[in-house]
């Protein structure tokens, strides 16, 4: 689990003070945090780890690490569902 | 087993394989410590393609293995509380401690929620604010600056009801124990590519000296790890023990600045057992100073738990390299990754789960069986 998925920076915010992105893995559209990579910009490539953005990659480097990661199943975290506020039932996918 | 036509880069990974038979002309025995690579290792039968005296073995490198089994029930106290929402990484969902498991909690009522990003606990503490959240706080550096920026927005967003439950682990303290051990069998090491894009490797460098072994920042693709096996067997063969990276397009000796900040504010380095292992010292994080009202053993006073590992599991000696999985004679009949007796069957990227899901846990006149 200590392996970070590429995804492509799609839009950018703040949110409650953070640095925040849209970012698209595959056919998948996830909110990471950009505050450890404060200069990435759209268009850009990101490793996010958990909903953080933790290094930047190029384009070729996404797609390699992309497959690589599909091959070996890893990306299981993507189908876990996303929060929308509020959220006071009981969510998450087991 | 994969052949060398199916990697995606076969012509390269041949070239790869061969450099190694070349470079090689004495036994050496390397360990990767990222569970990722394990398991990529066992899924493309890497270890298959290496000269027969060069060894991998399989350190401890997946969290989710290593978290001790009376964390787990901590884990597991805290979720059974009505008050609590209890949050938690999937990977944790299925791992057994002495009274079933965080889904089984779930099934009869507790709220065990599925997260994917530790931030999510901010959201799920605002919409029940008469609930505490809990989050379990597992992972190496790699997870740290995610599970510190949740202890540092609750914080600074003045939430009461979030707490975590810290069981953090670092990768260079668990490479110093193995090295230090009379039993040692490790001569080189391929480091966790996805740690040190956090961390960075400097901190490898003086465990290369003192020990004199060679550490390469390695990636987890099948190219990856072939071509840190042959940096590290060059090494070897040349009597070098340097840090190198293998996996430079993505890290850089210094990591990522503003996440060693963040981690450096929210955590201080504290002793911390593994499962299978025992206690190293300073070998993970807890929180530090302002941070410690959200300590999730603290507000929930649960006490120190007393558990008893399976006598059978040799789950320690193998994440040290010492044995491998098909040396414990439950491994494959009693211990299965459904019911696991110990730390590296745990999740699937555990050196005996990985095993046990591509089929070495076999005969070889059960292959031929089904071969048939």
């Amino acid at each position: 689990m200590c392996l970070a998925i590429p995804g492509k920076v799609a839009e950018v915010f703040t949110h409650e003070g953070l640095h925040m992105a849209r970012v698209q893995f595959g056919g998948v559209t996830r909110e990471a945090c950009l505050d450890y990579v404060p200069e990435t910009q759209v268009g850009d490539y990101v490793l996010v780890h958990v909903g953080f953005a933790i290094s930047r990659v190029d384009e070729e480097e996404a797609r390699r690490t992309y497959e690589a990661l599909a091959e070996l199943d890893q990306l299981g975290e993507l189908e876990i569902p996303e929060l929308k506020e509020p959220t006071g039932s009981s969510g998450g996918a087991a | 087993m994969k052949y060398l036509d199916e990697y995606r880069d076969g012509d390269i990974a041949a070239k790869l394989v061969e450099r190694i038979h070349k470079v090689q002309t004495k036994p050496w025995v390397i360990m990767e410590v990222c569970g990722g690579q394990t398991h990529s290792i066992v899924k493309n039968g890497i270890d298959h393609l290496l000269p027969k005296d060069v060894e991998l073995v399989h350190g401890p490198g997946c969290p989710v293995c290593v978290t001790p089994l009376e964390m787990i029930d901590k884990a597991h106290a805290i979720a059974r509380r009505p008050e609590v929402i209890f949050c938690s990484f999937g990977d944790m969902l299925r791992v057994p401690g002495s009274d079933g498991d965080l889904f089984s909690i779930k099934s009869l009522g507790g709220d065990v929620r599925v997260v994917y990003s530790p931030l999510d606990c901010l959201k799920i503490a605002r919409a029940n604010p008469e609930k505490q959240v809990v989050f379990f706080a597992i992972g190496f550096e790699t997870t740290a600056p995610a599970n510190a920026m949740l202890a540092w927005q609750a914080q600074q967003m003045g939430l009461k009801n979030v707490s975590l439950l810290v069981s953090h682990v670092l990768v260079p303290p668990a490479i110093e124990a193995i090295l230090s051990s009379p039993q040692n069998r490790v001569q080189g090491y391929l480091g966790p590519g996805h740690v040190c894009a956090v961390v960075g490797y400097a901190e490898y460098e003086p465990l290369a000296r003192r020990f004199h072994v060679p550490i390469v920042v390695t990636g987890f693709e099948p190219l990856d790890i072939l071509e840190g096996v042959l940096m590290t067997v060059e090494q070897l063969e040349q009597g070098r023990a340097e840090v190198e990276n293998q996996y430079s397009r993505i890290l850089a000796r210094g990591g990522n600045r503003p996440a060693q900040e963040l981690i450096a504010k929210v955590f201080e380095v504290s002793d911390r057992k593994w499962r299978g292992v025992g206690m190293i010292p300073r070998s993970g994080f807890r929180l530090k100073g302002e941070f410690r009202e959200l300590d999730a053993e603290t507000r929930f006073s649960v006490e120190a738990i007393d558990t008893m590992e399976p006598e059978v599991c040799i789950a320690g000696q193998i994440l040290q390299g010492i044995k491998k999985p098909h040396d414990c004679p439950a491994f494959g009949t009693e211990c299965t990754p459904q019911h696991p007796l110990g730390a590296t069957m745990v999740s699937a990227e555990g050196a005996c789960a990985a095993y046990y899901a591509y089929g070495r846990h076999l005969k070889d006149a059960d292959l031929v069986t089904l071969g048939k």
